[in-house]
């Protein structure tokens, strides 16, 4: 077995042996802690000596270990220990172990940064090192906020998958982090956010349509990363995309999916943002885009959170429906502290053609932005408008 | 090898701009902006390739000054001040053999395009870091 492949074949297997030890009692920390151990030895041993069922040897190393660990904390501390007596594991069990990993990796009690490390770890079978650089952070800092995370829960019982809510909320934001590191996260997170809907197919009742919904919108977005850069890493804003470049695979997967969602009649705030990312996907051209449809879905998503990026993004479109001025009356009513809100007020202006008003809010929008090809982006819409535009700034 | 910060101001007090270099980027065209990026780019590249590139980094310009204002109190704060004359854009970090080198690495950085594609001027600081002292210092 060549080095790459025992590096994959861990890198499935470690959250299953992970979620076989926890599902029979085994607290979160210290079994994770036996897979990591099992994992080193299984380095050392499987390039010369692969097992014949690699799943059984790491869950009978990391079994071990856990019992090793386990008793040598309970004659430390000569404490009763509820896992102390598990049965040692047995046969590789079968049944999939996703939402009660991921339910124990998004504990409410972990802030969003620690769930994210947590579950990329431990689900997603990165290394610290590969999910320190993918945040930019030295390792040692990666590997004190992932101690940190699983000391927070442990002693935690977990008696049933717990808020699957909590759980896609984490998956969400490990898709917002992007693509263009080694590691790409949103792939992760669809690969995470897939198998949650895979195993939960059957069992997760009211939450099944949101876990599919959330899925939809992934491979929605996810269809046009290719086109949402230049060569250079500057944005292209969805309407001047090259739509040829966008992936007509993927789109017809996400609608699929988010179809089978709607149809079960359980409406959610993913499944409603699915919707709108399905409906810029449809038009072949940013001109032929259904906005009245998409309003419907923001006034939809607007009763179903209260989160206020929806409330600027509706602003955009009831100015594509209704005209500028009233995407401007509407902006007008949001909090102008968000940090989008004068990239949204540039836009309305400059397509109500008032220029030197839309210069100004670019100009404040790129010393407002978060990130430096979002800052770049508006400099130059306000720098297209001085060059091009029909009146001088005031 | 030595370390060195090569430090990029939106405003700062240092020496006057070179004449016909004022325009700040929003008065650029839009393809005069990617040609500057696409530079900055380059030059960061370049600096991986040759083993000297550490680390570098942009901020927004607005800020916030902050302090300690005692115990179980919440931390004092004040500002953005708008008209700060030292305002940091944003910074490289690189590890080179010779302070010769630092300047010759921030004068390529400095001769980015700008208005017009003709090279910004820009004055950079360059700042070395205080090192360890070596294992045979004493």
């Amino acid at each position: 077995m060549d080095h790459d492949a025992v590096n994959d074949l861990m890198r499935t297997l470690a959250p299953q042996v992970l979620g076989a030890l926890v599902r029979r009692g085994a607290d979160f920390a210290t079994a994770e802690d036996a897979v990591q151990e099992s994992l080193i030895e299984a380095v050392h041993h499987w390039p010369d000596d692969p097992p014949d069922d690699p799943k059984a040897w790491l869950l009978r190393v990391a079994g071990r270990k856990l019992i090793d660990a386990q008793r040598s904390e309970a004659a430390r501390r000569r404490r009763e220990e509820r896992v102390h007596d598990e049965p040692p594991p047995g046969p590789a069990e079968q049944s999939d172990d996703t939402l009660l990993l991921l339910s124990r990796c998004c504990h409410p009690a972990l802030s969003p940064a620690s769930a994210v490390a947590l579950t990329l770890r431990a689900v997603g079978g990165l290394t610290t090192a590969q999910i320190a650089r993918a945040f930019l952070v030295p390792e040692a800092t990666m590997a004190q906020r992932i101690s940190r995370a699983k000391r927070t829960i442990t002693g935690e019982r977990f008696d049933t998958p717990g808020d699957v809510g909590a759980v896609l909320h984490v998956l969400y934001l490990i898709f917002n982090e992007g693509f263009t590191g080694e590691i790409s996260l949103a792939g992760e997170a669809i690969r995470l956010t897939r198998q949650l809907a895979a195993a939960t197919s059957a069992s997760a009742g009211t939450a099944g349509p949101e876990i599919a919904g959330l899925l939809a919108l992934m491979l929605l977005h996810h269809a046009r990363r290719d086109a949402r850069r230049t060569a250079s890493g500057e944005l292209v804003p969805l309407d001047q995309q090259d739509r040829s470049r966008w992936d007509t695979d993927m789109v017809a997967e996400g609608v699929d999916v988010l179809q089978d969602a709607l149809a079960r009649d359980r409406l959610g705030q993913y499944q409603a943002q699915a919707a709108i990312a399905a409906l810029h996907d449809d038009a072949p051209t940013a001109q032929e885009t259904d906005w009245s449809q998409i309003l419907q879905w923001y006034d939809e998503l607007a009763r179903l959170t209260d989160n206020p990026v929806v409330a600027l993004n509706r602003a955009v479109a009831v100015g594509q429906v209704d005209g500028p001025r009233a995407g401007l009356a509407v902006l007008n009513g949001i909090d102008p502290g968000l940090a989008r809100w004068d990239a949204v007020a540039a836009h309305l202006y400059e397509r109500a053609d008032e220029t030197a008003e839309a210069i100004r809010h670019y100009t404040v929008a790129a010393d407002r932005a978060t990130s430096s090809a979002e800052r770049n982006h508006l400099i130059k819409q306000a720098a297209r408008l001085r060059s091009h535009g029909s009146r001088p700034p005031a | 090898m030595a370390k060195y910060l090569l430090l990029k101001h939106y405003r700062h007090s240092g020496p006057k701009p070179v004449p016909g270099t004022e325009a700040m980027m929003d008065q650029w065209t839009p393809d005069e902006i990617t040609a500057h990026i696409e530079y900055m780019g380059r030059f960061a590249e370049k600096l991986t390739e040759s083993g000297e590139y550490v680390s570098g980094d942009a901020l927004s310009p607005e800020g916030t000054f902050v302090r300690y204002d005692g115990a179980g109190r919440p931390p004092v704060t004040d500002g953005p001040f708008a008209e700060t004359k030292d305002l940091i854009a944003g910074w490289m970090i690189i590890d080179v053999e010779s302070q010769e080198r630092a300047y010759e690495a921030a004068a390529e950085l400095s001769a980015a395009p700008g208005a017009g594609g003709r090279p910004i001027h820009e004055w950079l600081e360059v700042r070395p870091f205080l090192a360890d002292p070596g294992a045979t210092a004493e």
